[in-house]
């Protein structure tokens, strides 16, 4: 399983890439593997105001279905459309053209209380 | 096979009608008619071949071994068939006057009476029309009991991690916020964390027990009391019923509603997936708050009474699935207290037997005496080592003519595989069964690959369920 | 009558093979407290010829339709089934087969369920058809739980000229969900688009029923932009049959057409087992409830049929499920497959239009009768509304005297409707017998 040291990590195996005041999100390479084939992904509305921990997505393979968390509060900027015709980008490229959406985020003390690369990955070594 | 509209030949078709010509625009304003009607023309030999192909490539109890877990597969005696068919019962329109149905209102009235004595229940509406419809009624009958008691606090259900996800589903559709309960390490309900996470808010606590792991939570009383004492009810799933029948009652057990799943323990066939009924009983506290119409005897005669002002109201069209009421009547009939009682205590044997034969080769997460089903899950040397999962096992199974078992249920255990055998089936059968598990175990430490690309022997492989949701096709029409 | 085959033999071997003596020690962890230490308290058991006897004469205690000539409908009809369709449906594969959950031994299933979502569509005119629900009454609530779902509106609009079963059901279940129902009142049998507009102002969905309760036709383009114009989602109810001759939902402009589908060759049985459908536009499709099939194919590339789209449902989402059922009328839903096969476009468009011309051999004919008239002014189909001086008991007492049927005494639902009732017309219904009925209701009103 790929951990990009650059990237931030959740408990809910989500990662963001940080630029600027702004923050792409996705889910990690563990968690698309856990789930399977990737058919759906629901994504929010460009403009929605969101809170630490609210879900705001949905990533459903075939038989299973997990909720996208906002990993930090703030405001969607983007959604990557091409998600809604290749699902399947989040089992193939989950850090790349996988990403599912981008927040503008407003306390960078939250992205700082975000997992780094090595804490996640001991998180997956314990078996979650 | 082909498609019924890929058979279509314009012209095709056979008179099962008059054929006297009518001019609608006599009677209806002409841009309301509809002007086409794209639907499939075939001879009637055409659509006989087409049906009785589809049913070649079924499985059902008459072909085979049907040990899925959770859903009482026995045998459906053709007596039942029978029965449902006479005129009396099929032939009767639900408006038709009281005084012309007497002996279906008897029939439903007595149906009524030996559901409550087999569960220990006082009252029992025979309305829902499949186990999930009847957790709702029972759900709706917790809500409505606590707002007639102005007891408005109440927003929580308790649901255990093993529960089917209908419990959930349901407790959400009646507007509750639901709990989970964890399982102790005996596969029963975790005591001290139920006591924790009752409160003043609780409802009630859904429950089956035997529970989905297979077995029997000897706390019940203990579980039932806690409850209680903070003003809540227990609710009984119904689903694992047979594991128990006439041994004890869920009345007894310290449940105040029930629901049944005549489909399951009273052997009316599921018919590819319904109609089932689901009727639902309840202690005499909640007795006003069942569905409408009940059926009520005076002096002989039966009626349907719609005379309760507290009742949630009307759960379906009419009252109940009639016909599948008949079947499941017929079956009480037949068996009697000492055949029902025999139910239970064969598919216990039956499931003990199978799991006797097979411990040695699977892992056994509860290591207890099951009930009428068990749950087991592949080695880990076959799952971590080999990459063979629960899934390939079930899959090499129907290479072998049997019906696999319920598989990743319940959520709780890994890998699971749930078997309940029912007590319909022969001592030859189940070993044979066993056995053909066992092989597959040892074929999959040989020969992994085989066993993960199975099944190789039916009319279709595995099917890609990922397309069907990406590139969606979900129905057909005329000429494409 | 039992139906395990153990021997004695067999469960001696089969209690030495697990290790215990008897099958009591396979009960030893039930409390005492919770034992049952007496029998059931039911009749003693009887062999097959006996219990066929006893059911007989229950049977026999019930007046049925093959002695009596129905004039009922309401939601249930007697309609001509062929042959064919009780031979299909005693196949056991088909209904000895639980939920096909093994896709590659239950082709048969799937692919009958896929045949009759096709069907369905095409019946309603609408974009996809799910795999079936309990009848029509549960099938106009969930419809109504998914309007609910979609808009986010707590209110849901009904008319009063809805089949009153239904109106019942939805309001358990909107109680349930903490959802107000408003009923539209009834304008000569029908629903007016102005009071629509009114109630449906802030509303998820107007239910509308065509032709209604009464057999009335609705004025369904008024109503369809009077729900639009409130951005209500607008939900149609229809009979089947009548889908074969009349413009679709679809064509009108529905969001859902529900409905039940016990005239597609499924027997009245008391009321039940019966058949919901559910077509909806495509953009629903994720909020559908129960099963849905679809097809796709194996490695090799052989067509085959899945249960698809599972993630709305309870198994998967739990209590985040668009509904909690999870068994379809699968037997029922395959009856309705085979018997719109067998009758094909020309069979089931004479099923309408004889019963509509029969319905209107009724009604022009209780309309020479003095003291007797249509109840409701307009088009209508299948069913007859009249209004009597005389008692509606005493029409029931002189039909039934005269080996008859109904009618429907319509004040047990409508209280503002006093004197009235409810004939129903199926193609089953020849001239003859129907001019016996009007002789019936000539000599009640005389």
């Amino acid at each position: 399983m790929k951990t990009p040291s650059e990237l931030r990590y959740t408990e809910d195996h989500e990662w963001l890439r940080p630029d600027g005041r702004s923050a792409r999100i996705g889910i990690t390479d563990f968690a698309q593997d856990q789930l399977g084939d990737v058919v759906f992904v629901e994504l929010p509305e460009v403009g929605r105001e969101v809170k630490k921990g609210e879900a705001f997505g949905v990533v459903e393979s075939v038989k299973s279905v997990s909720d996208v968390f906002a990993p930090i509060s703030g405001k969607v900027l983007a959604v990557n459309h091409d998600l809604v015709d290749k699902p399947e980008l989040v089992n193939q490229d989950p850090y790349g053209q996988g990403w599912i959406v981008e927040i503008e985020f407003g306390d960078e003390a939250e992205v700082q209380s975000l997992l780094d690369a090595q804490a996640y990955g001991a998180l997956q070594e314990g078996g979650h | 096979m082909k498609t019924i509209f890929e058979e279509h030949q314009p012209g095709r078709g056979t008179e099962y009608l008059p054929s006297r010509e009518v001019d609608l625009r006599a009677f209806l304003p002409e841009a309301e008619i509809r002007s086409e009607l794209p639907l499939p023309e075939l001879s009637e030999v055409q659509a006989v071949r087409h049906f009785t192909g589809l049913s070649r490539r079924n499985y059902g109890v008459d072909t085979g071994f049907y040990p899925l877990g959770s859903c009482t597969m026995k045998y459906n005696p053709k007596i039942n068939e029978d029965t449902a068919r006479l005129p009396g019962f099929a032939q009767i329109h639900p408006y038709q006057g009281e005084a012309t149905a007497q002996g279906a209102l008897q029939l439903m009235w007595e149906l009524q009476r030996d559901l409550a004595e087999i569960t220990g229940m006082d009252a029992v509406s025979l309305q829902p029309a499949a186990g999930a419809h009847g957790e709702l009624t029972g759900i709706l009958i917790v809500r409505a009991y606590h707002e007639l008691r102005g007891d408005k606090a109440r927003t929580q259900v308790i649901v255990p991690d093993s529960a089917h996800g209908t419990n959930p589903a349901t407790a959400a559709m009646a507007g509750f916020e639901v709990v989970h309960v964890p399982s102790d390490e005996r596969g029963g309900v975790d005591v001290e964390a139920l006591r924790a996470l009752t409160s003043e808010k609780t409802a009630a606590l859904m429950l089956t027990n035997p529970n989905t792991l297979g077995v029997f939570d000897e706390r019940i009383a203990e579980i039932a009391e806690i409850i209680h004492g903070q003003g809540g009810l227990v609710y009984y799933d119904g689903a694992n019923l047979n594991a128990v029948l006439g041994h004890s009652r869920p009345g007894d057990m310290g449940f105040d509603i029930v629901h049944l799943n005549l489909h399951k323990t009273f052997s009316t066939p599921h018919g590819g997936g319904g109609p089932g009924a689901g009727p639902v009983g309840v202690k005499r506290h909640l007795a006003e708050f069942l569905p409408v119409p009940v059926v009520t005897q005076q002096d002989g005669r039966y009626h349907l009474s719609y005379d309760a002002p507290h009742s949630i109201g009307q759960m379906r069209s009419f009252y109940g699935n009639f016909g599948v009421l008949v079947r499941a009547y017929t079956y009480i009939r037949a068996l009697g207290p000492e055949g029902l009682r025999e139910v239970a205590d064969d598919a216990v044997l039956n499931a003990n037997y199978v799991l006797s034969l097979i411990r040695d080769h699977f892992v056994l997460p509860f290591d207890r005496i099951p009930k009428h089903e068990f749950v087991v899950a592949p080695p880990d040397d076959l799952v971590r080592g080999k990459g063979v999962k629960t899934l390939d096992i079930a899959k090499r199974l129907l290479d072998f003519d049997f019906h696999p078992p319920t598989v990743y249920f319940p959520l709780i255990v890994h890998e699971a595989m749930m078997v309940e055998p029912t007590e319909t089936e022969t001592k030859e059968t189940l070993a044979s069964f066993a056995g053909t598990l066992n092989g597959i175990v040892d074929e999959a430490r040989e020969n992994p690959e085989y066993v993960k690309t199975a099944p190789h022997q039916t009319v279709v492989g595995r099917l890609d369920e990922a397309r069907a949701v990406k590139q969606p096709k979900l129905l057909e029409r005329l000429g494409g | 009558m039992r139906f395990s085959p153990h021997t004695a033999d067999d469960r001696r071997a089969m209690l030495r093979q697990i290790g215990v003596d008897s099958v009591e020690d396979l009960f030893s962890d039930l409390p005492a407290s919770v034992r049952l230490e007496r029998p059931l308290n039911l009749p003693q058991g009887l062999s097959e010829s006996e219990v066929a006897a006893l059911l007989g004469e229950l049977a026999a205690k019930d007046l049925d339709m093959q002695q009596y000539v129905s004039f009922l409908g309401g939601g249930s009809y007697d309609r001509y089934i062929p042959s064919v369709v009780g031979e299909m449906l005693r196949r056991s594969e088909f209904y000895t087969a639980y939920t096909p959950y093994q896709p590659e031994i239950s082709q048969g299933t799937l692919q009958a369920i896929f045949e009759f979502q096709s069907l369905i569509a095409a019946l309603t005119g609408l974009d996809i058809a799910q795999a079936s629900l309990y009848d029509g009454a549960t099938a106009v609530a969930e419809a109504a739980m998914l309007a609910w779902g979609q808009t986010g509106r707590k209110r849901i609009v009904v008319a009063r000229s809805v089949d009153p079963q239904y109106r019942s059901v939805l309001r358990t279940y909107a109680h349930g969900h903490g959802l107000e129902v408003v009923e539209v009142p009834l304008r000569d049998g029908r629903a007016a688009a102005d009071d629509v507009a009114t109630a449906a102002a802030d509303a998820a969905c107007v239910i509308v029923q065509h032709p209604n309760f009464f057999g009335l036709l609705e004025d369904v383009d008024s109503l369809v932009g009077a729900a639009h114009g409130a951005g209500a989602l607008y939900i149609a109810v229809a009979d089947p049959i009548s889908l074969a001759v009349l413009r679709t939902p679809g064509a009108y402009g529905a969001d859902v057409a529900v409905g039940e589908g016990q005239a597609l060759g499924i027997a009245p049985s008391f009321g039940g087992p019966y058949l919901g459908f559910m077509a909806v536009r495509q953009e629903y499709l994720r909020r559908l409830p129960g099963r849905i099939v679809g097809e796709t194919a194996d490695h090799e590339g052989r067509r085959g049929y899945v249960l698809t789209f599972q993630t709305r449902e309870q198994h998967i989402r739990r209590e985040k499920a668009t509904s909690n059922i999870c068994t379809n009328q699968g037997l029922m839903a395959l009856a309705a497959t085979i018997y719109t096969t067998l009758l094909g476009p020309h069979g089931l468009r004479q099923a309408a239009a004889l019963s509509i011309e029969g319905a209107h051999l009724l009604g022009d004919g209780a309309q020479g009768i003095s003291g007797m008239d249509m109840a409701f002014t307009g088009p209508y189909a299948f069913e007859v509304a009249l209004r009597t001086g005389a008692k509606v008991g005493d029409v029931q007492a002189a039909m039934l005297g005269a080996g008859m049927l109904g009618p429907l005494d319509l004040e047990r639902f409508y209280p503002e409707l006093p004197g009235h009732m409810l004939l129903s017309v199926t193609e089953k219904r020849t001239a003859g017998e129907i001019k016996r009925l009007l002789a019936v209701l000539q000599g009640v009103e005389a």
